[in-house]
């Protein structure tokens, strides 16, 4: 067992674990935050995406002791209720998700990829959210919600 | 799946130590590779050591012979995005970013990157013989489905490919490997870095036991006038190539000074083949040049029944990249063909 | 004073906030106490039997609880009808630890229990088994000499055989002006719904459960594990408020439902079980089929003849059945006919119901072969359809409920620019791509089951809905809500409707597009209740203002009845439960299909999708660069929600037409690509332009809401579209799915 620090969504929390733990169980089954979804486990679906030391990371290939003092954010941190993220609210608006469980996986890596600052057209943000699929196919609304927040340039 | 140990190396004589105690310990960088085949339950580590914090490996520097020098810790991403690498060797950096996708390029190291296993169906199988996992059981790909699989270079043992993209430009723009080991420090030559299956196909490339790499040395020529890089795969963006082609040229007027093409998707390691890029030295950069160096570079393919297309694909995919490394502007986007 | 309808308006899903937060609770995310976990160990063996196990090294494990396996499984049913769901196929129905028999490889084997997941998921790599094994049989076309026409049972009254001969054939096709023959085939696809399988079951003492289920059917669940555990329906209860995707994979408990439950009925414990994205394709899929075709027409291109056949695999041990060979003559009204289907049985895992089973399939074949000859005849393909267009069904010959598929192909082609097109094939071209466009025919049916709804009103006023139905994602939630507010001319603030969980009203699972009809149907009759019982109450009250008006002169809305002719005068439901001493009213009544009166139509839906690729004229490589699909469902509830249903469909068109498929190894008998690396779904970067269009169709027949459905009908034309559309960029008809671009080169 290690002692490992972590920062999710600014809160600290010290956690005994042992090495084999991967950053997304300790996420879900250690901090209780399902936020963050197991689509794979295998790095090839993107649902476990959150944000690491300001990266976009997948928590899925993640060793959580390896990530001792890193500064996460999920989706639980993003918004609230009451103070959605514009994306989430982007993501409602054109009705981005169907089953939901893609969601706080490409919401996560939209707010990366809009920081990265790497994509200017419509096809250069479908490339570089190529890593979170949806099964539903909301992928039309998904890319459109993302482009919303990019060209209104109020996602930080 | 089993449980392991997990050590902080704090140099890099920390590192080859640990990993000399223990031959079932292995190094950890990213981890993109390792914690999937360890949940495959393909590797069993009995520890792994954390090499992100041994100091040397985590930089993009220029060296004094006017190349550059990519730590082997450094992410995917930041090198396909550092400024030296974006204006000097913009083939390297178009190929990273056709390889994953942006959440692994974010981990998965430089080092790593090299060291990443095939993607062969019956590898990822441990319940079904495999001459790379288990030396002497067999490969079902040679006579299953295998239309990922390489027809050049392939042996009776192995006819897995090398999945990197990374690694292809690397290739064509004859990279050294900086590993140290208990022995000290040596430097590979890109081309003796991977190798072929041969009768062990367990081997993936020529480290050995316990090697860390630390570094990836770019030459001073990073052929940013005239490259391209073209991925040829089952969906636009996120799958492995089926066919890549790395390209760099110098061209002097419509002349060929200097050529260098590799392919990826095709072979145990980075496909390059010399005299196809001999032949180019002082020809035309037009079509029928291109052409006949990819009849070339593709000398002695073999198919294995479903993976026959990759012949002909390989072929037209290395004219095609060469007729786009004239205009780079013609790069798409996921290093789709150009419109 | 008629507020505007809610039904119609494209309302943002009501459970958004919940997916956007994070904050929706899948199957395997609920907090419970002293939790075990369970990890489930499959067959590495395609057919045979287990001659021993030693779990030894497994329960050495510091941490494991339990190895469970067919040698030490509590009691379970005998009887194959007790283990027979709702949707279960005629056949003996796998049972999961029954006994020593391998079926099928991935069949579950073995099951660890341990204090946390990763023991659970080690010690599973460490039980050890010895086999004998038998040679097996997995590769459709290698048997199709075992062909043969499938039973019939219970769950296949949704699904008839092909619709007997009509006229002759053979001399019809004999003499055919110009005819076409083509063969089809499909791979084996998997649902693979990005959430994976996942049972959360919370012991709650002897012989009671609750279960957190990732199921499209609660009751059909609840019934499920009563039966097989010998428990009391009443004492069993499953729960799916949120459903991460099934696609029909969810239309039966799969096996990680039984091995759950029944670990902690053994071990008196809660316990969680999670199957891998592997074990996601160790049941359920799409079967494999064989289809071949002999379209004729005369010399104008009016369809003379028509001949289907299509051969689908099934397991060894249960006949399923989906319908591709009875399409053809719904659409088109050829004289002389022929349908035939027979399934293989395979050492597989038995097929199920994944999104528009059998009709995408068949429309591929159909809509193609019609391509084809409408280059034969030299007709432009959206005129043959014209031609051959039938407003009623020649198959039932009885007219359609309602059919405005004419609409659709004359506004979808006009959205999409269809007349820019040039017959030619390879005659359109941009930059380095050939350019294609291909259009195509989808049918689908119009399903209402029995539902069941409790209708409230409460002591604030508010209308609260009960129903077992899930929500897996199709909008279920928002639109029941529409129709509910509408009924009772309540803002949708007011209406709570609250669904999936098997303790509510009675219904179905959720498939075959049929839910908002047969859900929304119960809705309509127990709100018709409800207003007669509330109406009841006021005209007891002293002061009800209008005791003597007749019902029809009352109108409820915003939370209050008036009287039309004196809209000052009103009373408030609240009001009207205080009355009622504060007890709320409530009434529960069922929905139905108007099965007598439906008797002499047909229903079904339609589309018409038309699809531009381009293709490299050098590499092969596809893009489908835009897509329209038309359909005409009936009423549309919501258009926010169902114009995405469309959308989804149409990216699994896309996924079908060039993408998706499992490999089967027929030597090994096994699936090889069984992961999302490389069974590939498309990712953002192969989805471009499309557009949806609603082709107006009123149904007064069909039922209360004129609703048919729309989860599927865009997908069943989208394969045959992209197929055709590659043929006008290459000239090359590829009849076997996915299109590989190789095979364009």
């Amino acid at each position: 067992m290690a002692k490992t620090i972590l920062t999710v969504n600014g809160i600290r929390h010290e956690l005994d674990l042992s090495p084999w733990v991967s950053l997304l169980d300790a996420l879900r089954d250690r901090l209780l935050l399902t936020g963050t979804k197991k689509g794979c486990d295998h790095g090839q679906c993107g649902a476990c995406t959150i944000i690491c030391d300001d990266k976009r990371i997948l928590s899925c290939l993640s060793l959580a002791v390896a990530k001792n003092g890193s500064e996460i954010t999920t989706i639980e941190g993003l918004g609230d209720d009451d103070n959605l993220h514009p994306l989430q609210q982007a993501f409602i608006d054109h009705d981005a998700f169907q089953c939901g469980y893609c969601t706080p996986g490409q919401i996560c890596s939209a707010v990366g990829m809009l920081k990265e600052n790497r994509a200017t057209t419509r096809d250069e943000v479908s490339e570089l959210m190529s890593g979170n699929l949806c099964r539903c196919g909301a992928n039309k609304g998904i890319i459109d919600a993302i482009m919303q927040v990019k060209d209104g340039g109020h996602y930080e | 799946m089993n449980n392991f140990e997990y050590l902080q190396a704090a140099d890099a004589d920390q590192a080859i130590n640990l990993r000399d105690k223990d031959i079932n310990a292995q190094y950890l960088a990213g981890g993109t590779n390792l914690v999937d085949l360890w949940k495959y339950n393909l590797t069993h580590p009995a520890a792994l050591i954390d090499i992100n914090h041994i100091g040397i490996n985590n930089t993009i520097t220029e060296n004094p012979d006017g190349g550059v020098r990519l730590g082997a810790a450094v992410r995917n991403a930041d090198t396909a995005y550092h400024p030296l690498v974006e204006e000097r060797y913009p083939l390297l950096s178009k190929a990273i970013l056709a390889g994953a996708s942006a959440q692994i390029r974010n981990m998965a190291s430089n080092g790593g990157n090299l060291l990443q296993r095939t993607r062969c169906y019956y590898f990822y199988d441990d319940q079904v013989p495999c001459n790379k996992r288990i030396p002497g059981s067999g490969c079902p790909a040679k006579t299953g489905y295998n239309r990922i699989h390489a027809i050049l270079g392939t042996s009776d043992s192995c006819i897995a490919v090398f999945p990197s993209d990374m690694c292809i430009a690397l290739s064509a723009l004859n990279a050294r490997v900086n590993v140290i080991g208990l022995d000290g420090e040596r430097s590979i030559d890109f081309a003796d870095f991977h190798r072929l299956p041969g009768d062990a196909p367990e081997l993936d490339n020529n480290l050995k036991t316990g090697e860390l790499i630390t570094s990836i040395d770019l030459p001073e020529n990073g052929f940013k006038d005239h490259y391209s890089y073209l991925k040829l795969r089952d969906r636009h963006s996120y799958a492995f190539a089926l066919v890549s082609v790395a390209t760099a040229l110098k061209l002097d007027g419509k002349l060929i000074t200097e050529a260098r093409i590799a392919l990826g998707g095709v072979a145990h390691k980075p496909w390059r083949v010399a005299e196809a890029e001999d032949f180019l030295i002082n020809k035309e950069a037009n079509r029928e040049n291109f052409s006949a160096a990819a009849e070339l570079i593709v000398q002695g393919a073999k198919g294995y029944g479903d993976n026959d297309f990759k012949i002909a694909l390989a072929k037209k995919a290395i004219v095609r990249n060469c007729m786009m490394a004239l205009d780079p502007s013609s790069q798409q986007p996921g290093a789709q063909p150009s419109a | 004073m008629d507020k505007d309808k809610i039904v119609g308006k494209p309302i943002s899903r009501l459970e958004g906030k919940l997916k956007v937060t994070g904050a929706a609770k899948y199957a395997a995310e609920y907090e419970v106490e002293n939790l075990l976990h369970a990890y489930v160990v499959n067959s590495p063996v395609t057919k045979g039997k287990i001659k021993s196990i030693n779990i030894d090294k497994a329960t050495a494990l510091p941490g494991v609880i339990t190895v469970l396996s067919h040698i030490n499984r509590p009691k379970l049913a005998w009887f194959d009808l007790q283990y027979a769901d709702m949707d279960a196929p005629p056949g003996t129905v796998f049972k999961p630890f029954y006994n020593d028999e391998i079926l099928y490889n991935g069949q579950p084997i073995a099951l660890v229990v341990a204090e946390d997941f990763e023991t659970a998921r080690y010690a599973a790599t460490l039980v050890e088994f010895d086999f004998e094994e038998k040679p097996f049989e997995t590769f459709l076309t290698d048997h199709t000499e075992q062909a043969r026409p499938p039973k019939f049972g219970l769950a296949t009254a949704l699904k008839p055989p092909p619709p007997p001969p009509t006229g002759d054939f053979e001399q019809a096709y004999q003499d055919a002006a110009v005819k076409v023959e083509s063969e089809y085939q499909h791979g084996t696809e998997h649902h693979n719904p990005m959430e994976m399988f996942a049972t959360t079951t919370v012991y709650n003492g002897e012989g009671k459960l609750t279960i957190y289920d990732k199921t499209q059917g609660t009751i059909n669940n609840q019934l499920f594990v009563a039966n097989v555990f010998g428990l009391k329906y009443k004492n069993v209860r499953v729960l799916a408020p949120f459903v991460g995707g099934a696609f029909g994979s969810g239309l039966r408990p799969q096996y990680q439902l039984l091995l759950c439950a029944m670990a902690a009925i053994h071990l008196k414990r809660n316990v969680r079980l999670v199957l891998d994205r592997k074990q996601m394709f160790f049941f359920s899929h799409r079967p494999p089929t064989k289809q071949n075709l002999k379209f004729a027409t005369d010399v104008n291109g009016r369809l003379t003849a028509m001949a289907h056949t299509a051969l689908s695999e099934t397991s060894s041990y249960e006949d399923y059945f989906e319908s591709v060979a009875s399409w053809s003559h719904k659409l088109y009204p050829a004289p002389n006919t022929l349908f035939e289907q027979k399934v293989v049985p395979l050492d597989v895992c038995t097929p199920l119901d994944m999104r528009a089973p059998g009709g995408s399939t068949a429309l591929h074949a159909i809509e193609c072969t019609m391509d084809e000859l409408a280059y034969k005849l030299k007709i432009d393909p959206l005129e043959l359809r014209l031609l051959n267009y039938s407003d009623t069904d020649p198959s039932a010959k009885k007219p359609y409920t309602s059919k405005a598929l004419r609409a659709c192909y004359l506004q979808a082609a006009e959205r999409f620019g269809w007349k820019n097109r040039t017959p030619e094939p390879r005659s359109m071209t941009r930059g380095n791509k050939l350019v294609g466009y291909g259009m195509a025919t989808g049918i689908w049916d119009a399903l209402q089951f029995p539902s069941r709804v409790e209708a409230i009103i409460n002591a604030d006023g508010k209308l609260i809905l009960n129903n077992a139905v899930t929500d897996i994602g199709t909008g279920t939630f928002t639109v029941m809500t529409q129709i509910a507010a509408d009924e009772l001319g309540l803002s949708i603030e007011d209406v709570d409707f609250r669904y999936g969980d098997s303790q509510k009203p009675f219904s179905m699972f959720q498939g075959g597009s049929a839910m908002t009809a047969s859900t929304g149907v119960g809705i309509v009759v127990a709100t018709k209740e409800l207003k007669k019982k509330i109406l009841k109450v006021a005209r007891k009250m002293d002061n009800f203002p209008f005791a003597k008006s007749d019902d029809k002169d009352i109108i409820f809305e915003g939370g209050r009845i008036y009287l039309k002719a004196d809209p000052e005068i009103s009373i408030s439901f609240k009001e009207i439960v205080a009355f009622n001493k504060g007890r709320n009213i409530k009434t529960t009544n069922m929905g139905k299909p108007h099965m007598l009166k439906l008797r002499n139509y047909s229903k079904a839906t339609h589309s018409a999708s038309f699809v531009e690729v381009e293709v490299d004229i050098e590499l092969g490589n596809v893009t489908v660069t835009r897509a329209v699909t038309a359909v005409a469902a009936g009423k549309i509830i919501n258009p926010k929600t169902a114009k995405s249903q469309i959308y989804g469909s149409m990216v699994w068109g896309i996924s079908k037409a060039l993408h998706e498929e499992t490999i089967m190894d027929k030597k090994l008998g096994k699936y090889i690509n069984t992961n999302l690396g490389e069974y590939h779904i498309p990712v953002h970067a192969d989805i471009k332009d499309m557009d949806v269009i609603f082709a107006e169709e009123e149904d007064e027949l069909i039922n209360e809401l004129g609703i048919k459905g729309v989860g599927e009908i865009g997908l069943v034309g989208m394969p045959a579209a992209i197929s055709n559309a590659i043929f006008h960029a290459t000239g090359k008809r590829i009849n076997s799915l996915p299109i590989h671009f190789d095979e364009l080169m």
